[in-house]
């Protein structure tokens, strides 16, 4: 794209005395930079080297998946939220499922729901493990890059052995998941989970008490209670700045209020804060897995996929005997319709709230279907956060709010 | 008390038309220029502090078409209010009062939702395109906008027309 930036200089910034402060410079980062994170455009005055404005431009990725959603169906959606936030496919998954099932009033076995808290708490990991390694090596930690893309490679061959694939898996459908979790499978996620607490203490090791890491981070980005909530901020951003406020904990989906496990705050609400809650939650989706580990174990069996013909698939063994199966299939296949009406779901995914506002009319085609992307609001943030900051330390910001541009533009 | 007659007791005279969603959500249905009033009550009086989203719906060709959508939550309380207005698309569009300015986070919703349906946020600072590019001519996610696109690459034709007009060597 062909595009000039018009150059405005404010009347009364440039001060001839003063030879630190002097003329305003624009400089463009982006859509094609590597501490954007993405195709994120970001316009940044300058004043020296202190950041006067910052605007980030985005849209670089939109596929305009609602539209896609409205005119694909809501079943032929599902491999779409995959591509949302993509390096936690089966979080979106799972919430776009939510927001259908509440659509449509159906409950979910526990076996189905335990599958889906492993698959999220797996996912949430893969994520933090993302956000550090990027964020390591974009101040310097490079080493903290190889060894979290190294654990996130053992949860990407878990998933791969469950789902038979490594990325985008759509293994979540309405009313529970795909296919049940096999013994061997569940033998290795406990291997991962046995290793995987010392590797956190080894990444702490390498960076919390870290005189660099420290000084890049603490005071940086500084986003107090009150501006956190007023910019729609959610997830590890919010109780990065001291707001106890974790939608597993407060509005329980899932199953989750069965589950044990505490909720990290952090203190002033700086790049620091935000880093400190998000390996704390490392260990927290650790914990929370080796729980569900246990509930599989004594699940063994139990039904993964609620039994609704309106809306979840026949097995296929009974489609190949049954006529009546049959039908259920091509209807499902063809035009599934969920009841008229409006429902919101909404999940406590790595980047934040993540939600689905789902509305039907009845019929087999969505009227509409709006993705709350957390990933946007932290976004939305970045020129509060920046201003009167060093360009510097706008490479801090920008990883520890910790956003996917596939989920940013849609 | 449920959360519905928590809202309308402490929204006070005259309470807005409410009722409970499918999803147990509390919806309230207001009119579009009552927005603000309402809205501002909802932060002042009961505590909803964060603006989950806006957005709307085309309910193309009934009328009035387009429904806009404000959805917020309370941290204290725990729980979410949708809010819902129909909007007369009048001469000149659609339109609404913007409330970017009682929740700054509610800015980029607004752009998005100007950008895919053509609604004009009133009295928002910089109300411009925010996903597609700002030369677009078209509102997308309207119903009567095909998923294929109108002249998808006419932009790009146009930009790179635009590039070979300039002289070699300039910069563009």
């Amino acid at each position: 794209m062909t595009e000039s930036l018009t150059l405005e200089y404010e009347p009364g910034t440039v001060s001839g005395d003063d030879p630190l402060h002097g003329e305003l410079m624009h400089l463009n980062v982006g859509p094609q930079h590597p501490a954007t994170h993405g195709v994120l455009r970001l316009k940044i005055t300058l004043d020296g080297e202190t950041i006067r404005e910052v605007e980030p431009v985005v849209g670089y990725l939109h596929r305009g998946k609602e539209k896609t959603c409205e005119t694909l169906g809501w079943r032929r959606f599902f491999v779409h939220t995959d591509r949302l936030d993509y390096v936690q496919p089966l979080t979106n998954n799972c919430a776009y499922a939510m927001a259908l099932e509440e659509l449509a009033g159906l409950e979910i076995p526990e076996r189905g729901q335990v599958i889906r808290v492993l698959l999220m708490e797996l996912s949430r990991i893969a994520s933090h493990l993302i956000y550090l390694g990027t964020t390591g090596i974009d101040l310097g930690a490079v080493t903290m890059f190889f060894f979290c893309f190294n654990e996130r490679e053992k949860i990407y061959e878990l998933l791969d052995a469950y789902t038979g694939h490594r990325m985008n898996n759509t293994y979540v459908r309405i009313g529970g998941v795909y296919a049940d979790v096999e013994e061997s499978v569940q033998d290795a996620v406990t291997g991962f989970l046995e290793t995987f607490p010392a590797k956190v203490d080894e990444f702490e090791k390498m960076l919390t008490g870290n005189r660099i890491w420290y000084d890049r981070n603490r005071d940086v980005g500084v986003l107090t209670r009150d501006d956190a909530l007023a910019w729609s901020l959610s997830g590890p951003n919010l109780r990065g700045s001291g707001v106890e406020l974790d939608l597993r904990r407060a509005e329980p989906y899932c199953g989750y209020e069965a589950y044990d496990f505490d909720v990290p705050v952090g203190t002033i609400g700086d790049c620091y804060d935000r880093y400190l809650v998000r390996v704390e939650e490392m260990r927290q989706s650790a914990r929370i897995c080796r729980q569900a580990i246990d509930k599989l174990g004594k699940t063994r069996g139990g039904e993964f996929l609620a039994e609704d013909r309106r809306f979840v698939l026949p097995p296929k063994s009974e489609v190949r005997q049954s006529m009546e199966e049959l039908i259920h299939q091509f209807k499902i296949v063809t035009d599934m319709a969920l009841p008229a009406g409006e429902a919101y779901g909404s999940i406590e995914s790595s980047k934040g709230e993540l939600g689905f506002l789902v509305a039907s009319d009845g019929t087999s085609h969505p009227l509409r279907c709006h993705i709350r992307a957390p990933s946007l609001m932290n976004v939305q943030a970045i020129p509060h956060l920046a201003r009167g900051r060093l360009l510097s330390d706008l490479v801090a910001i920008i990883g520890s709010l910790d956003f996917v541009m596939g989920e940013v533009d849609r | 008390m449920n959360a519905l007659e928590r809202i309308l007791s402490a929204l006070g005279d005259p309470a807005p038309q409410g009722s409970t969603g499918r999803d147990g959500i509390p919806c309230l249905e207001i009119e579009a220029k009552d927005a603000r009033r309402t809205i501002a009550r909802l932060k002042s009086a009961c505590g909803f502090d964060t603006n989950t989203f806006v957005t709307a719906i085309d309910r193309f060709p009934a009328e009035p078409r387009f429904e806009l959508l404000w959805q917020f939550r309370s941290l204290v309380h725990g729980d979410r209010v949708r809010v819902r207005a129909r909007l007369d698309a009048g001469p000149e569009g659609p339109r609404a009062p913007s409330i970017a300015d009682l929740f700054p986070g509610a800015a980029y919703s607004e752009r998005e939702c100007f950008d895919m349906f053509g609604i004009v946020f009133e009295g928002h600072a910089g109300l411009k395109r925010l996903l597609m590019p700002e030369e677009y001519d078209h509102f997308p996610l309207r119903k009567d906008f095909p998923h294929q696109g109108i002249e998808p690459d006419r932009l790009y034709r146009e930009w790179d027309r635009r590039r070979h007009e300039k002289p070699a060597g300039s910069a563009t």
